[in-house]
């Protein structure tokens, strides 16, 4: 029968996937398992790491920093989120592009940023009070940076779509505007504020690079315990229990936020299009958006460029010039300036890696009748924290026949984990959105199945794929978690280097990382911004 | 020019069976038309016969030849959906154009069949439009000239007058019959419109439930219908 050869086709697109996730996610993640429980002596040794005094600490701040941040987030992203759900003002797409920006931006560049904003120098100094620049309230800091777009545009879009008759009853009926705001409003609001805080919840539990950079003494979360434990105590058997430890707890969180964001079914019945503001109070509302959202989103990049070009007795090139040299005593074994085209190669091929592989994932789950359950396990690795993928493929890969530590491909093969989820997830409703009867009429017309592919399916999703694969660049090319296990000590990564400068006093080195932080910011936004002009002309078109 | 013959042929997606059983023979250069309610199962039997719904059961011949290990696209067998489904990133040209280059026609010759039967489908001045741009009707007519663009050994015309106003249904008759004079060919037609069907087909065969329950010229369905259900159906 005909169809052997298109189940044969459909075989070869999961193969392919499936031997990459089962040598690179599985098998680490099986080697982690073994390294904690494979002998009674690792047994014992991870028993006593994990039930040492000061992992309870660990937990205990684990969470309640990312409770904090998640309410801190919230707070300030939900008003936001009414403001650009109802209003039309001007720079309103300025800021929905700079927060997309800020959610793409590399966790050791807004590290960096936060260093300088609350640092003794910094402007946002009285914040902390005489306080050193780590602590709680950089960390927070941080996370408001990051995570504000994310429930900033969940919410909007959610709440635009909103029937706004339904307030306007409530007005009419005499209830105040809070009244209205807190029993008609909100109650309609919930699943979405719901599926957005625990997505936040998510992402402030598993941070990493912030509270690594920024985390005082006796901050320390899980993801930070893991990395000190493996890189610093050689202690594999603690690190891997913490990561089995994590992977629950992340899977846990995963289970709620899907349950949460299943239920979010919008009204559309009647879309109210975004208005100028009339009111006096709407006036203030929308100017108080503009400036906070404005100071939140350009201050931190603004504070990077500054310290780069901040030689210490003035202005200039200086910390850039010196980032082509490897002076005695640095931190670096090679010149700063280096981990500027590794990062550009590593993150290259992350991307190809990725958009082939996440491309193949989203291939597949279109073309077969895949249940949504079973579609969830491909994107997985975007549970599994980023420290874990890199501890997991440093251990597996280290030695015996697959002794692939050193290899080059080691460091693209871990960013490419972290970015396959994203590809897919922006691939697959692209490729959905092709009817199939196109490609049955190309079939019919005698196109092959390749051909199909090529000829319709590729110019069809062309624009998401564009978006996806400058994605795909822009998280590797900013990834730290995974990349500070695998990367070779003389092939820094340019989070790499920033993150060893700046952990290393002298101003010579927190010039360089801030040097190092402002081309990495600026890359990082080049490729964003790019595509985020590449999609305006489609959003025009509808 | 092609016949087909279809011999106990059965399709079912999961449990559900849409086709049972059916025999259909289309001699070469003729039109046959199947005629029946919608959900009968008629545009399964159409997908089954160009090769993008496997059979569950039977044979489908083209030239007394076997089409089970042919897939699709070397089928030959051209088909005009119900959506049009025009490819909307091509322009009309390069609609039309598709099979041509799939086939390895010279540039030439595609250009050559390209305006031939846009001008046949009265469209030669659309050429670079796009399909968002084109009317109901004009959207059916490229559909059209694009499945007839590689002459395809047979012809299945998934329901083409589906979404057509009356005026344009009588004027897109005229111009299948006119093309399908013109390019010689062997049709499958399905429909389930009794005057569409008797106006174009040679033979008509009225499918109900997934069976076809009778097959004659329209005089002989009208004349003889083989039962009450049929003869409801027809009047």
């Amino acid at each position: 029968m005909d169809q052997h050869r298109p189940a044969l086709v459909r075989s070869a697109t999961f193969a392919i996937p499936i031997a990459f996730f089962a040598l690179f996610f599985l098998y680490p993640l099986v080697t982690i398992l073994l390294t904690a429980l494979g002998s009674t002596a690792n047994l014992k040794q991870a028993w006593a790491g994990l039930t040492a005094p000061v992992m309870g600490d660990v937990l205990w701040f684990s969470v309640w920093q990312a409770v904090a941040s998640t309410a801190l987030v919230m707070l300030v992203a939900v008003p936001g989120a009414w403001v650009l759900a109802r209003f039309r003002f001007p720079g309103r797409s300025l800021i929905e592009a700079l927060s997309v920006v800020a959610f793409v931006m590399p966790t050791v560049v807004v590290a960096a940023a936060v260093t300088a904003l609350l640092g003794p120098t910094g402007p946002l100094r009285w914040l902390v009070g005489s306080h050193a620049d780590h602590g709680i309230g950089a960390i927070l800091l941080a996370h408001v940076y990051f995570e504000t777009a994310i429930v900033l545009r969940m919410v909007s879009t959610y709440w635009a779509q909103l029937d706004t008759r339904l307030e306007q009853a409530a007005a009419t009926l005499g209830a105040s505007p809070w009244r209205i705001f807190r029993s008609v409003t909100l109650p309609r609001l919930r699943p979405v504020l719901l599926a957005s805080a625990s997505i936040v919840f998510l992402f402030t539990f598993t941070s990493f690079g912030i509270i690594l950079l920024l985390g005082g003494p006796g901050q320390v979360n899980l993801e930070v315990e893991i990395q000190q434990q493996v890189l610093f105590l050689f202690n594999l058997p603690t690190g891997a229990a913490l990561s089995i430890v994590q992977i629950i707890v992340v899977v846990l969180l995963l289970l709620v936020s899907s349950r949460l964001s299943g239920r979010l079914t919008p009204e559309r019945s009647q879309v109210a299009t975004p208005r100028r503001p009339h009111t006096t109070r709407q006036h203030i509302a929308v100017g108080g958006f503009i400036v906070g959202g404005l100071a939140l989103l350009l201050l931190p990049p603004l504070m990077v460029v500054l310290q780069a070009f901040n030689t210490g007795d003035g202005w200039g090139w200086t910390n850039f010039q010196s980032l082509s040299t490897s002076h005695q005593g640095s931190v670096l074994f090679v010149p700063p300036g280096q981990a500027i085209g590794n990062s550009l190669i590593y993150a290259c091929t992350a991307t190809v890696i990725a958009i082939v592989i996440g491309g193949l994932v989203a291939v597949g789950i279109t073309r077969t009748s895949i249940r949504p359950a079973v579609e969830g396990v491909w994107l997985l690795p975007l549970g599994v924290s980023a420290v874990t993928l890199g501890f997991g493929i440093l251990i597996a890969f280290d030695s015996g026949a697959l002794a692939w530590r050193g290899s080059f491909w080691m460091v693209p093969i871990a960013q490419a984990l972290v970015a396959i989820p994203f590809v897919t997830r922006a691939l697959v409703p692209a490729l959905r959105a092709v009817s199939p009867s196109l490609r049955a009429a190309a079939a019919c017309l005698g196109a092959s199945p390749l051909q199909v592919f090529r000829l319709i399916d590729l110019p069809l999703i062309w624009r998401a794929l564009v978006m996806s694969a400058a994605f795909a660049f822009a998280i590797s090319l900013g990834e730290f978690g995974a990349t500070v296990f695998v990367a070779n000590s003389d092939r820094p990564t340019i989070p790499v280097a920033i993150y060893r400068l700046l952990s290393t006093p002298g101003t010579a080195n927190q010039g360089q990382a801030m040097a190092l932080a402002a081309i990495l910011m600026a890359m990082t936004a080049a490729v964003v911004l790019l595509t985020e002009r590449f999609r305006l002309p489609e959003q025009r078109h509808v | 020019m092609s016949d087909v013959q279809l011999r106990d042929v059965s399709v079912a997606y999961d449990d559900v069976v849409a086709v049972r059983e059916v025999n259909l023979i289309v001699p070469a250069g003729q039109v046959a038309a199947v005629l029946g309610p919608s959900g009968c199962g008629k545009s399964s039997l159409l997908r089954a016969v160009a090769g993008i719904e496997p059979t569950t059961s039977g044979q489908i011949l083209i030239n007394g030849e076997d089409q089970a290990r042919v897939p699709t696209h070397r089928r030959s067998v051209g088909l005009m959906f119900q959506d049009h489904a025009l490819f909307p990133h091509l322009s009309v040209g390069e609609n039309v154009a598709f099979g041509l280059r799939m086939a390895g026609q010279s540039d030439e010759q595609i250009a050559q069949r390209t305006r031939q039967l846009l001008e046949l489908v009265g469209l030669a001045d659309r050429t670079d439009a796009r399909p968002h741009e084109l009317s109901g009707g004009q959207a059916q007519r490229v559909a059209l000239a694009r499945t007839l663009a590689p002459s395809p050994r047979v012809i299945c015309l998934d329901e083409p007058m589906g979404s057509l106003d009356r005026v344009l249904r009588r004027d897109l008759i005229e111009l299948l019959q006119a093309a399908f004079a013109t390019e010689h060919s062997t049709v499958l037609y399905v429909s389930h419109d009794r005057d569409e069907a008797f106006a174009l087909a040679h033979t008509v065969s009225v499918m109900r439930d997934g069976r076809i329950v009778q097959t004659g010229t329209g005089d002989e369905l009208m004349n003889h219908p083989v039962d009450e259900w049929v003869s409801d159906f027809l009047s």
